[in-house]
């Protein structure tokens, strides 16, 4: 059985494909077989950030629809055999992502892989909801700015209210923290909110801060997970955030000295 | 088709829906008045289904046109899905209407309106300080139906989340600014309001908020109410109670 993650946030441009692509190559690197998922219809770009826009034949709703198996829509990536990657379509109307549709691809995709990463849609919206319904984890991606920290908090009441483990009265979804996009430079100068502050409103278990770095902009042109790039601040963080998700332990970086406050937040705010 | 899958099922269960009880037949003054409640938390009145209770209205025998209420609950928002306390013809109209007729099986309850029960009294959390706050608890529960079960929430109320307690409401994590909370009865949360709350919904004046911190955008008892730009005039540094007195909602800080 698959670990379902969903990659999520309300807001859009925080990095959750950013996020989705170097998580899903890092599980991949770690040796567990992994799905990643494309579930913004008709703004496709995971395939871009992970270098297969090319080899795209056929996409998710072309499963859903059955004019295409699973094995036919899976794109193996370039630079992990452990990694396949199963497109959004571009050009297709949203209403085709169904809930039993999707449920029946992550069913089949369940039994074969390890982990299966959502990348969700912006909003609120169908597309959001259902990225988010069958998961079993939620990485909620927030940028440190107050209008990204409240539409995560927003979307945490709905993983927690309207995903199939609530439905069920099960054990809830996971919810884990990633400050995405984080300038500690403009934190220190008040422009923009601290983790502290952030936790404040959001009380999260923290996954990982990425740094706001250059590299991200790189790696994507290159199509190339920016958690490949070692030297890169970003790729580092990512790959901590792995690390932890897997179960390490891994001191908190880039958040520029200021340890005190750590202790306050592994303290644990209720 | 030989198959044997199930096309349906028949499941039991509980549904919520407010019940709003009419004590009038001034038309303008309902629509109103409900246009204000509805302002008060306009998310949490949108779309709801509305059970229509007439029963104070036809102990005093007030002609009433039951179709014209229904319209009016539809205008401003609701869906109408039951009626009850109806006399015949009301009833007539309701079904008429497509509304289900709530046989009322709680009809005694009005009898016993009169005296508040004096163990009820003691229930309440009022303190002997205020005398008139005392006094109003007492007709508070003379009016009410038996005291409702407590509903206990451990997790966080986020931004879009509300919750209805038709009793106390006893939140252990915080409340997000953009959740909204509410109670017939008391609210009580453990940790930051941030969100809205209101407590007494349905009238009883002797409700009370109590937090740990106090950073909600909106408080309101029986619709009395602050919003958070009167709030923030003052910080206060700790667990706070919220309670009424002579319409004026008080502050104050639990020692
Ligand atoms: N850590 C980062 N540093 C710099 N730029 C970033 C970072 N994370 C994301 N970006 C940039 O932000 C933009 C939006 O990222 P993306 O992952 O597409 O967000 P989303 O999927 O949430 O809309 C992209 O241009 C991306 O390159
Ligand atoms: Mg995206």
């Amino acid at each position: 059985m698959a670990r379902i993650i969903v990659v999520t946030s309300g807001k859009g441009g925080v990095g959750k494909t950013t996020t989705s692509a170097a998580i899903a190559m890092g599980l991949a690197k770690a040796g567990y077989k992994t799905a990643v998922i494309d579930f913004d219809v008709g703004l496709r770009n995971l395939d871009l950030i992970l270098g297969c826009e090319r080899r795209v034949v056929y996409d998710f709703i072309n499963v859903i629809n059955g004019e295409a198996s699973l094995s036919q829509a899976l794109i193996r990536d370039k630079n992990c055999n452990l990694l396949y990657i199963l497109p959004a379509s571009q050009t297709r109307d949203k209403d085709a992502l169904t809930f039993e549709g999707v449920g029946k691809v992550l069913d089949e995709l369940s039994k074969e892989f390890q982990y299966i990463v959502c990348d969700s849609p912006a909003g609120i919206e169908k597309g959001a909801n259902l990225a988010l319904y069958f998961a079993d984890d939620a990485f909620v991606v927030t940028n440190p700015e107050i209008s990204s920290v409240r539409d995560s908090d927003r979307m945490l009441g709905i993983l927690s209210s309207k995903s199939r483990r609530a439905e069920r009265n099960e054990e809830p979804i996971k919810e884990y923290l990633l400050l995405t996009r984080y300038d500690a430079q403009r934190v220190k100068s008040g422009e923009m909110l601290g983790l502290d502050d952030v936790q404040e409103i959001l009380s999260l278990e923290l996954l990982g801060i990425i740094p706001e770095s250059r590299s991200v902009l790189s790696a994507s042109n290159a199509g190339v997970p920016v958690i490949l790039d070692e030297k890169s601040e970003a790729g580092q963080a990512y790959s901590d955030v792995v690390a932890r998700y897997l179960g390490e332990k891994r001191p908190h970086r880039f958040i520029d000295g200021k340890q005190s406050f750590l202790k306050r937040l592994f303290g644990g705010r209720s | 088709m030989s198959n044997n899958t199930p096309v349906l099922e028949f499941k039991s269960s509980t549904f919520f829906a407010p019940i709003l009880i009419l004590f009038n037949n001034d038309m303008i003054a309902i629509e109103e008045s409900l246009q204000e409640k509805i302002n008060l938390a306009p998310e949490f009145f949108k779309d709801s289904p509305l059970i229509i209770d007439l029963r104070e209205l036809n102990k005093h025998q007030q002609d009433f046109d039951f179709a014209q209420i229904a319209q009016i609950v539809r205008k401003v928002g609701f869906f109408p899905v039951g009626i009850r306390g109806g006399n015949e013809q009301q009833n007539m109209q309701a079904r008429a209407l497509s509304i289900p007729v709530d046989p009322g099986r709680d009809q005694a309850n009005s009898a016993t309106q009169g005296e508040p029960q004096k163990q009820d009294i003691a229930q309440q959390p009022t303190a002997q300080p205020e005398p008139t706050v005392a006094n109003e608890a007492a007709q508070a529960v003379a009016a009410s139906p038996p005291a409702a079960a407590t509903t206990l929430i451990n997790q966080p109320i986020r931004s879009g989340q509300r919750i209805y307690a038709t009793g106390d409401l006893i939140i252990l994590s915080q409340v997000s600014a953009g959740a909204e909370i509410m109670a017939e009865g008391n609210i009580h949360v453990y940790n930051t309001l941030r969100g809205r709350a209101l407590a007494g919904v349905h009238g009883n004046t002797a409700a009370r908020i109590f937090c740990f911190d106090l950073q909600a955008e909106l408080i309101s008892i029986a619709g009395d109410y602050k919003t958070s730009e009167d709030l923030n005039k003052q910080t206060y540094d700790g667990p706070v109670q919220i309670y009424l007195q002579d319409h004026a909602l008080i502050i104050k800080k639990i020692a």
